[in-house]
């Protein structure tokens, strides 16, 4: 379905979002008439679903990032979706993923502090309904976030 | 650190919902003037608020069915370099993200592959060869979704 030429251009595009069309024709080795014909099609196709902008919540003085994954109480057949709402419901979380393996949901909670996450982890994350396990990891680092994919 | 005001977070939630969103666009949304929504816009950039863009594809379109977070728990630490781990493991390209967590594991990464065959070769060939690697947990991701968190 996609060519050498398409696999280029969303290679350079993944590594520099904002960069102009006539440039990323250039590096892509191709014409900018062709680079945006293609950028259209992709994005017709479903391909290319747009683009958003990182939020840097450090900067606004969120200083913790905590991971929960959650293991659900599954004895209860309404626990994934009365769980996924109420949890869409914490001011504080900024992800929200399922999985199939050990681990049922993750939540990703950001705080401004210790204290304040403690707070958080009390008031919001204890209330949410069907949990019957959760284990924390404290964000430290991270390493490489490019979410890139080997096109 | 940047204080937000309710103006800043309708353009944050506009941002990150779509970074291709104009200025003027905004503007009319959160009743701005264009110049207006442009300079706050350019001081969010500034404070370091607005870190850069991130085009969203589909990945399943584009092959790559399956995206397993793996759970990493080094053997031997202390002895083996974090930096060599976080190096070696960094250059693996099915790896999307890497953090260094503190808790049950030591680091948390987000693979992706084509289907779970092409996940068991990452996870033969290249995880469980990275140095100082011990008890892993792979956990395949479902579902999806990003909240607005205190954006709201």
């Amino acid at each position: 379905m996609l060519d050498d030429i398409d696999r280029r251009l969303l290679r350079h595009l993944q590594n520099d979002p904002a960069i102009p069309v006539a440039e990323l024709a250039d590096r892509s080795r191709t014409t900018a008439v062709t680079a945006a014909r293609r950028l259209e099609r992709m994005t017709s196709q479903g391909i290319l679903k747009g683009q958003r902008t990182i939020i840097e919540w450090q900067a606004l003085g969120y200083a913790v990032e905590v991971s929960l994954r959650i293991t659900l109480d599954k004895t209860d057949a309404r626990a994934f979706d009365e769980f996924l709402a109420a949890a869409r419901q914490v001011p504080d979380a900024i992800e929200l993923q399922t999985f199939l393996g050990r681990v049922d949901v993750r939540l990703s909670v950001i705080a401004r502090d210790m204290q304040h996450y403690q707070q958080i982890y009390r008031t919001r994350i204890l209330t949410l309904p069907h949990i019957a396990d959760i284990e924390a990891l404290l964000h430290v680092a991270t390493i490489k976030t490019a979410e890139a994919v080997p096109i | 650190m940047t204080e937000l005001d309710e103006i800043d977070r309708h353009i944050l939630r506009d941002l990150a919902e779509d970074a291709t969103t104009s200025a003027g666009e905004i503007g009319r949304r959160v009743g701005l003037s264009q110049p207006a929504t442009w300079r706050r816009i350019k001081r969010l950039t500034e404070a370091g608020v607005l870190r850069g863009r991130r085009i969203v594809l589909d990945l399943e379109k584009l092959g790559f069915g399956v995206t397993v977070f793996l759970g990493i728990k080094l053997a031997i630490k202390g002895r083996v370099s974090l930096d060599d781990f976080e190096r070696a493991v960094s250059a693996i390209p099915e790896v999307q993200t890497v953090q260094h967590v503190l808790g049950l594991y030591d680091y948390r990464l987000r693979v992706v592959a084509r289907d779970l065959a092409d996940f068991e070769r990452v996870l033969r060939r290249r995880i469980m060869t990275l140095p100082g690697v011990g008890d892993v947990e792979a956990n395949v991701l479902l579902s999806e979704e990003r909240l607005t968190g205190p954006l709201q």
